[in-house]
């Protein structure tokens, strides 16, 4: 990839596809962190990002060996993983191998080599010259909101900007007039900057790259921005090459101002060669052993789970009419509330579907001078709903207020309010209660509110989007909805459709934890306007043609489960009929009990909470810790995720999860052909395999990968955070949310014939990719047949689980009492918190 | 009474004795002692007021117990206490206590628990010694404790590269204000010919005028002055505050929000009778806590992270209790700090919460920026703004420049150790000439000189050294002995016990400190100072080890080497303008020697990359 000529516009590009891309956490989207990785196999493609990169990209050595010891690992399954991949004959060998042999596991990587020789040949220390300077300006530049004095020239790119400030001024932020005049003139490229700083051109690549990744979140999130400038409220101009020359320049200056004249070019003194960043490695003896053992970790969980699906009982039909139905997001924190719900009211029925619930449309709050878009990342929609009727007033919080952080509001404010805040740190440590200063699910649209969802005239528009859906637009909505979930007929008279979101205190990453289908928000109102779509006379007139008919007496509720505080909101209950308001205040009473016992069962988990206290006792403690300022795990978000089960909820209701598994319903009866399959199958690579492995990489490489602990961060500008003043940014997941996760790729399991799910996950490249590389495994459950073929190598073949028997749980609560807490949260620690597959006795609970 | 007072001081140091026993994954036990310790503090604090105004609010002084005495010297641990003390300790008690309750929760399962909190005790304990002091030792012992407490939780993430830089920068900010404070010390003993507790503070300004002495009062009073500036982030020193916010936020919140940056304030309340009546010093006062309000105020504007503009805010806020205290407003000044300090140890604790609750404002209050063209003199002052006025490059090049220019000169010596040791019987020989009588006037005064001057060139050879840690260890070890004859050398008469107290301490840390430097050097034959080693990583307990003699070496308080040290200083007149000089920068920079060494090879990033290790930049 190296080339002798240098071609700005190529190596820009080949940055922008390296560096990590996440946007502001405001909204956060999860994304392979290895994305620019992925034409590859996983394997091949992780080894040698961390030979370019130095991540740890796997568990360590003697943790997979721990791992072993203690069981977690089981014997039969290495095995098997060692018999499949090196046959039969080398089994005991390579145990061996793996077990006892002594490797070199020290990585140097090839990143940062060139960089490293200004410190070797100058004694002195470029980075910490530059940086700090480089990224107060870059954070002063893209500021959301923090600074009382905003960067002074708005509306203008970056280096326009900075040239304006530096005309205008009788300060500068060079160092030398030599650099200064030299920015001012505009007389450089970045080729120019880098022959005198650099010299040989065949170095001029691996220089950025290694410059680049030098501060590869501050680079990162300027790539991101100028790709996606709306991720910014306040939108700036800028791009990576602007950054670039800027710091070029700050480099020269810095060189100039620090050597004099008294440096050379860097590559005139470097006797090595340029580094080929990209040249291909070798497989080496370590990497298959990693690999074996990474195989026999991930097969050690799976196995169970396909032996659980094999030997659970399936009952196929509930009741005629179940008695509710409500269909919850396809989230795994979902997975124990249906559990519970299912058990409180064995004649309801529970359905999971990605929480857009297929209406995708950008939304205003009232008052809002900003649009939300409440659909997956990918998809641009063009509706628009608004929200109007507002009552509730905003509340503000006045120890926010910027006047504290000048002269006279600071003294003012000090001697008063210093001693309110005082009384609000006690209230905050010992009563703990919803404020402005808490993330509130609920906050993000107002319940009594009224929604733009139906269209007036098509000419009905604002900024290019259509206000509402017309009722075609409606009725193809609700017609795919409904098939991709398979719930076609047998309407219960209440359906509720439950969103989700989540209320968090004092946690930048809380988007993280909303809903991933609503990129990173709160999804009660898609909930809503399903809801309404589906109670629509003219709409279910449309849906009627097509053969699904809507009963009068079924009406649609739009819900939203708080996920950290174990709450359920109801949207529009007034409109519900006489006797479903009946039913449904009944219904009410079943979602609480189903909370209450999902909160036990999560509060096993947290140790400021005892599981055994009464159900009321743990279910307030759990409300109390997603408002508590001093709580930096909320909730564990998707940590643990480990399955996505894509089928009838009958494969996996006789089982315990654990909250492991992403539950999206789909009916093959009613799909043949696999033709919603395709529809289906769409999203679940980029979506659930997006945060699988975004978990994956923030858990085997928490300090690179990852965010690191959440406790020293300070946030920059509002759309990041960085350990300390003069950081670099912080992508990935913060410590505290990966510590209960297991790093193990994302397995699929689909209730379908083998060839048919073979076709749909070929329907496009992009989704064939997750698959094709490995970077998500899939199963198809045969239903004729009641037997599992696992995709490799591209087909689909036979499996025989090589696990025993599973357990049963008889008293659930029993089961949860006596799950035992991590000791530390070291991998081989933490993973005994995460509970093997269990069957459940389904008579009994 | 003085059992009350003495509470304040033991049972947190119990506490954190006792914290040392748990293991890191016994957090209930852990926070249970300091909730309880905590919650002790504040009904003890509020006792003492109540036994303080029974007794009609007049000052307490009880002399509580002598370390150490001999003729013209005493080292005494003393209390005293009056309103500041009272606020002091029931401002402190109240964020201790919720600081410590939040962090209970805050710091679970991390990996430095239990190591957060011992070092929150011990930070408690050199608060109380400091508010509670009597006299100018036990003060100095407290100042200490802070520091290295301070040091130890900004350094709290002790294999990233960020942290151990800046806590090395705080630490080297703090050194310049405890050897202002060891000068004064110096300087009032000389003045008043005793250890005088601060009761007698009046007593010894009267004195001053009386002998007309006013050069020394004015002395002893711009070092308290310096003490002050420096502990208080104010110019030219409030760089440091924003770059101290490294450790968890909770810590930064009771370090950098609230106490330990009030603390200058609180000396200069301390000493209000001394310099009341100097008004150079009052203006100076003025002066810099003005120039630092306005110019921490303009930096604070154009901070864009949330925790960088808390903290400029608050020096700021810092420059007018300076100016407040100058003035005489002191129950202003005391309203001033509680609210300064409550206000921002909440902000910082709720900090991160900003994220969202701004970026929720701006959904509904946003306007465009207007473009419109700033004037020159805004722009001028933004730029600044934003280069904080280049204070972090100005501390660096005008404080440690020339130092490091210095001991670059004597890089040579890395080659020759062994004929350098030689000069020890050297030096001792120079000890014997001065001991004869015969010898000349005009020698006597040279060789403590020298002596000095040999020792502090070998304290900056090693404070610039990149080549190998056990020599520079060495080199701090053999400039101590030089130390040692430069002070006998200046003496009429040697008092044995006081050099056997100081040799020992000395000997016995440089003696541990190098087991430990071997111990590394058998994993890893290259340990230079020249990079980061991070061998705490795998190696926690030489590294605490080595710690500890490292600040053996520096005399650290309840070291046997430091009431040495504090002798010693007595022993040098206030006309050795030079000498004084020379030794206070030994000193000086013999600490920051001996904690580099320290960071470079046991914190920062570690070595061998057999494990995920921090970006350098994160």
């Amino acid at each position: 990839m190296t080339n002798r000529h240098f071609d700005e516009q190529h190596v820009i590009h080949e940055l922008k596809h390296y560096l990590p891309s996440q946007q502001a956490l405001k909204d956060f989207i999860h994304h392979n962190s290895l994305h620019a990785f992925q034409q590859m196999k996983f394997y091949d493609a992780i080894f040698k990002a961390s030979k370019i990169f130095g991540f740890q990209v796997s568990l360590q050595l003697t943790e997979f060996r721990q791992l072993y010891k203690n069981g977690r690992i089981k014997d039969e399954v290495l095995e098997m993983v060692i018999a499949n991949k090196k046959g039969n004959a080398d089994v005991g060998e390579w145990k061996r191998k793996l077990i006892y042999r002594d490797f070199d596991t020290i990585n140097h990587p090839r990143i940062g080599k060139l960089r490293r020789y200004w410190k070797e040949l100058y004694s002195f220390d470029l980075d910490n010259k530059v940086h700090p300077l480089l990224y107060r300006i870059l954070c002063s530049f893209l500021d959301q909101g923090i600074a009382i004095d905003n960067f002074p020239i708005a509306n203008k790119s970056f280096l326009e900007s900075i040239k304006d400030i530096e005309q205008n001024s009788f300060a500068s932020f060079f160092k030398t007039k030599k650099v200064r005049q030299l920015f001012l003139n505009g007389n450089y490229s970045i080729s120019e900057l880098l022959k005198i700083i650099v010299g040989k051109e065949e170095f001029f690549e691996q220089y950025l790259f290694d410059q680049q990744f030098a501060h590869h979140g501050w680079s990162g999130f300027i790539s991101a921005v100028e790709d996606n400038p709306q991720t910014l409220l306040d939108r700036k101009k800028i791009t990576l090459q602007e950054l670039i020359v800027f710091e070029l320049l700050l480099e020269l200056d810095t060189l100039h101002h620090e050597l004099g004249n008294d440096w050379q070019p860097l590559a005139n003194l470097v006797a090595e060669p340029p580094t080929d960043l990209f040249a291909n490695i070798p497989k080496t003896a370590l990497a298959e052993v990693i690999e074996l053992w990474q195989d026999a970790f991930e097969w050690s969980y799976y196995d169970t789970v396909l032996a659980g699906i094999l030997l659970a009982k399936r009952e196929n039909n509930i009741a005629m009419v179940p008695s509710f139905q409500a269909i919850f997001c396809i989230d795994e924190r979902e997975c124990s509330i249906r559990r519970h719900i299912e058990a409180t009211d064995k004649a309801c029925e529970t359905f999971g579907a990605p929480g857009f619930f297929g209406v995708e449309f950008f939304f205003q709050q009232q008052g809002s001078k900003f649009y939300d878009k409440l659909c997956p990342a990918p998809v641009t929609p063009k509706y628009l709903i608004k929200e109007s009727v507002v009552t509730a007033k905003k509340n503000n919080e006045p120890l926010y207020t910027k006047h504290t952080h000048g002269l006279v509001g600071g003294f003012g404010l000090g001697i008063t309010y210093g001693f309110w805040a005082l009384i609000k740190k006690l209230q905050l440590l010992f009563q703990p209660a919803m404020s402005p200063a808490i993330s509130n699910a609920y906050a993000h649209m107002t319940n009594g509110s009224v929604l733009t969802i139906e269209n007036r005239h098509v000419a009905d528009q604002e900024n290019g989007l259509q206000i509402g859906y017309t009722i075609d637009e409606m009725a193809i909505r609700a017609e795919g909805f409904l098939k991709g979930i398979g719930l076609l007929q047998s309407f219960a008279p209440i359906v509720y459709i439950v969103a989700h979101g989540s209320s968090s205190a004092n946690n930048p990453h809380h988007g993280a934890h909303d809903c991933g289908a609503c990129s990173g928000r709160p999804g009660a109102t898609n909930a809503r306007v399903m809801s309404f779509i589906l109670n629509h006379p003219k709409v279910r007139e449309v849906l009627a043609t097509k053969g699904i008919v809507i009963p009068a007496q079924t009406q649609f509720i739009g819900a939203m489960h708080d996920t950290a505080a174990d709450v359920i909101g109801y949207y529009d209950e007034e409109i519900l009929q006489a006797e479903n308001t009946a039913q449904h205040n009944f219904n009410k009473q079943s979602f609480e009990t189903a909370l209450n016992f999902n909160a036990k069962e999560r509060s096993r988990r947290f140790s400021s909470i005892n599981t055994k206290n009464e159900l009321t006792q743990v279910r307030k403690d759990i409300l109390n810790r997603s408002v508590s300022l001093f709580e930096p795990r909320p909730e564990l978000g998707h940590g643990t995720n480990t399955l996505c089960v894509v089928g009838r909820r009958s494969v996996t209701k006789g089982l315990f999860l654990d909250r492991r598994a992403f539950l999206n319903s789909y009916n093959y009866q009613t799909d043949p052909d696999g033709i919603v399959l395709t529809n289906v199958m769409k999203p679940i690579g980029l979506v659930c395999g997006g945060i699988n492995l975004e978990y994956y990489f923030s858990r085997v490489d928490n300090i690179k990968m990852g965010a690191g602990t959440k406790l020293p961060h300070n946030v920059m500008g509002l759309f990041g955070v960085a350990n300390s003043s003069d950081g670099d940014l912080r992508p990935g997941l913060p410590w505290q949310m990966i510590e209960v996760h297991d790093p193990v790729r994302l397995l699929v399991i689909v209730e379908h014939k083998p060839s048919i799910v073979l076709k749909a996950i070929q329907s496009s490249p992009e989704v064939f990719e997750w698959y094709k590389n490995e970077w998500v495994h899939i199963a198809a459950l045969d239903p004729e047949e009641n037997w599992f073929y696992y995709f490799k190598d591209g087909a689909f073949q036979k499996y025989r689980p090589v696990s025993g028997d599973i357990e049963f749980i008889h008293d659930m609560e029993e089961f949860i009492e006596a799950a035992k807490e991590m000791e530390t949260n070291h991998i081989t620690h933490a993973t005994k918190e995460n509970l093997p597959v269990y069957l459940l006795n389904q008579t009994n609970s | 009474m003085s059992q009350l007072l003495f509470f304040f001081i033991l049972f947190p140091l119990v506490a954190f004795l006792a914290t040392l026993f748990f293991r890191n994954k016994e957090e209930k036990s852990i926070s249970f002692i300091v909730q309880l310790i905590t919650g002790l503090y504040i009904i003890a604090a509020l006792l003492l007021i109540i036994v303080w105004g029974a007794n009609g609010f007049t000052p307490i002084n009880e002399h509580l117990v002598t370390l150490y005495q001999t003729n013209g010297f005493a080292f005494v641990l003393q209390f005293y206490y009056d309103q500041v003390t009272a606020v002091y300790s029931i401002v402190g008690a109240l964020i201790f206590f919720l600081v410590a309750r939040f962090s209970r929760f805050y710091m679970h399962r991390d990996e430095g628990y239990k190591r957060y909190f011992n070092t929150l005790l011990f930070f408690l304990t050199g608060y109380n010694l400091i508010i509670f002091s009597g006299n100018f030792e036990t003060l100095f012992i407290g100042w200490e404790f802070i520091g290295l407490s301070s040091f130890l939780l900004i350094a709290f993430y002790r294999n990233r590269y960020l942290p151990v830089k800046n806590a090395f920068k705080v630490l080297s900010v703090y050194r310049i204000s405890d050897i202002a404070l060891i000068l004064a010390m110096w300087m009032m003993h000389h003045l008043t010919h005793q250890n005088i507790s601060f009761a007698q503070l009046s007593e010894a300004r009267t004195m001053a005028v009386e002998l007309q002495h006013n050069g020394m009062a004015i002395f002893i009073a711009s070092m308290i002055l310096l003490a002050a500036l420096a502990k208080s982030a104010q110019m030219p020193f409030t760089s440091w505050l924003p770059r101290a916010m490294e450790g968890p936020t909770s810590s930064s919140a009771i370090f950098y929000g609230s106490l330990s940056v009030h603390i200058g304030v609180f000396i200069l309340l301390r000493m209000y009778p001394f310099w009341q009546d100097i008004t150079g010093i009052k203006i100076a006062i003025i002066i810099f806590g003005a120039v630092t309000a306005i110019i921490a105020s303009l930096i604070a504007r154009a901070q864009s992270t949330v925790k960088t503009q808390i903290a400029y805010a608050s020096a700021a806020q810092i420059g007018l209790i300076f100016i407040e205290v100058a003035l005489g407003f002191h129950v202003l000044a005391l309203i001033h700090f509680a609210g300064n300090a409550f206000l921002r140890t909440y902000q910082l604790l709720v900090s991160p919460s900003v994220l969202n609750y701004l970026v929720h404002h701006q959904y509904f209050h946003y306007k465009p920026a207007i473009t419109s063209n700033n004037s020159k003199w805004k722009n001028t002052l933004y730029t600044l703004s934003i280069k904080e006025w280049n204070l972090d490059s100005f501390l660096f090049r005008a404080g440690w420049m020339p130092f490091k220019w210095i001991g670059r000169r004597f890089n040579f010596m890395e080659k020759k150790p062994a004929q350098l040791f030689s000069i020890i019987p050297a030096a001792f020989v120079g000890f014997a000439v001065s001991n004869d009588s015969s010898s000349m006037e005009m020698i006597k005064e040279a060789l403590p000189i020298v002596s000095l001057s040999i020792a502090l060139l070998l304290i900056l050879y090693s404070f610039n050294s990149r080549k190998s840690a056990s020599t520079a260890w060495n080199y701090l070890l053999l400039a101590h002995f030089f130390i040692i004859s430069g002070i006998i050398e200046n003496r009429d008469f040697i008092e044995w016990p006081q050099i056997l107290m100081y040799g020992t301490g000395i000997l016995t840390a440089g003696i541990l400190g190098l087991v430990c430097l071997q111990k590394i050097k058998a994993i890893d034959n290259n340990i230079n100072l020249n990079q980061y080693h991070g061998y705490v990583y795998e190696k926690k307990n030489t590294a605490l080890l080595f710690l500890l003699s490292a600040i053996g070496l520096l005399g650290f308080p309840l070291t046997a080497a430091f009431i040495g040290i504090d002798v010693f200083f007595t022993h040098i007149h206030p006309h050795q303008g030079f000498l004084i000089t020379l030794t206070a920068l030994c000193f000086l920079f013999l600490e920051l020697a001996a904690i580099r060494i320290y960071c470079r090879i046991f914190l920062g990033l570690h070595k061998k990359l057999d494990h995920p290790v921090a970006f350098r930049s994160s």
